[in-house]
């Protein structure tokens, strides 16, 4: 089994409620890279409009304190569990508009089946557990966004036996 | 103890935070539900569908029957929508 070594990379958690630049954050985190890694995965979550309501405004609320425990949680345990040799996770809050990244995970590890699972893993568990809670502003008003049955099932599939 | 409101709870109650002196005899979250819900109409009708509100205490998630004999802060919110 491989052990990582002290000098290894550990899960890096950022909230922010200021834009980032997805492609720049991806580049830096390929930088990290020890030449252990042989697969990357990154995915950036964005402000989505509705055709039939367009959105104006999107904005988050959170819980910061939780809000950290908890992504760091999900950081750790995917790092841990698909032995990736690094994680780094960006969410925001406040207020964004269409188009602009929400949340960007990026994990890296000697093979692609557990950088992809391991950033899905993270992906599902913050949907539905870490606090965060979307407005919706349009033309017709101000909406809280109703958690879906989908997300709540989804991470269902990395419960272990 | 410390209460705190999130999202459309907060909304509704127009208020993010209560300071309350908490009776003894309040030993877990669907209790503390019940009594806050005795004391503000708001609330009880925020706490309505109890399915709808979660719950963290001293910033951990938790579910309704947990004991918050020696909680300092407790969250309620509704289903988180976050990523």
């Amino acid at each position: 089994m491989t052990k990582n070594s002290p000098s290894s990379n550990s899960p890096l958690v950022r909230l922010q409620s200021e834009i980032f630049d997805p492609a720049k954050e991806y580049n830096q985190f390929l930088k990290q890279n020890t030449g252990a890694g042989g697969a990357a995965i990154c995915f950036t979550g964005l402000v989505r409009s509705n055709p039939d309501n367009p959105i104006v405004k999107l904005t988050l609320e959170h819980y910061p304190a939780l809000a950290q425990r908890q992504l760091e949680k999900f950081a750790n345990i995917a790092f841990e569990r698909f032995k990736l040799q690094n994680i780094s996770l960006i969410h925001r809050y406040g207020a964004m508009a269409v188009g602009e990244p929400i949340v960007q995970v990026m994990t890296i590890s000697a093979h692609r089946q557990a950088a992809f699972d391991g950033a899905n893993y993270i992906m599902d568990w913050l949907k539905t557990d870490a606090p965060f809670w979307k407005i919706e502003q349009s033309a017709k008003g101000k909406n809280w966004v109703e958690n879906k049955t989908c997300d709540e099932n989804a991470k269902d599939k990395w419960k272990q036996e | 103890m410390k209460i705190l409101y999130f999202a459309w709870i907060k909304e509704r109650l127009n208020r993010s935070q209560d300071d309350l002196e908490v009776p003894k005899n309040i030993n877990n979250v669907n209790e503390l539900m019940a009594w806050l819900s005795s004391n503000d109409e708001q609330i009880k009708l925020a706490f309505e569908n109890k399915e709808l509100i979660r719950v963290a205490v001293d910033e951990e998630l938790v579910e309704h029957d947990f004991d918050i004999t020696n909680a300092k802060t407790i969250a309620f919110f509704p289903p988180m929508t976050g990523g």
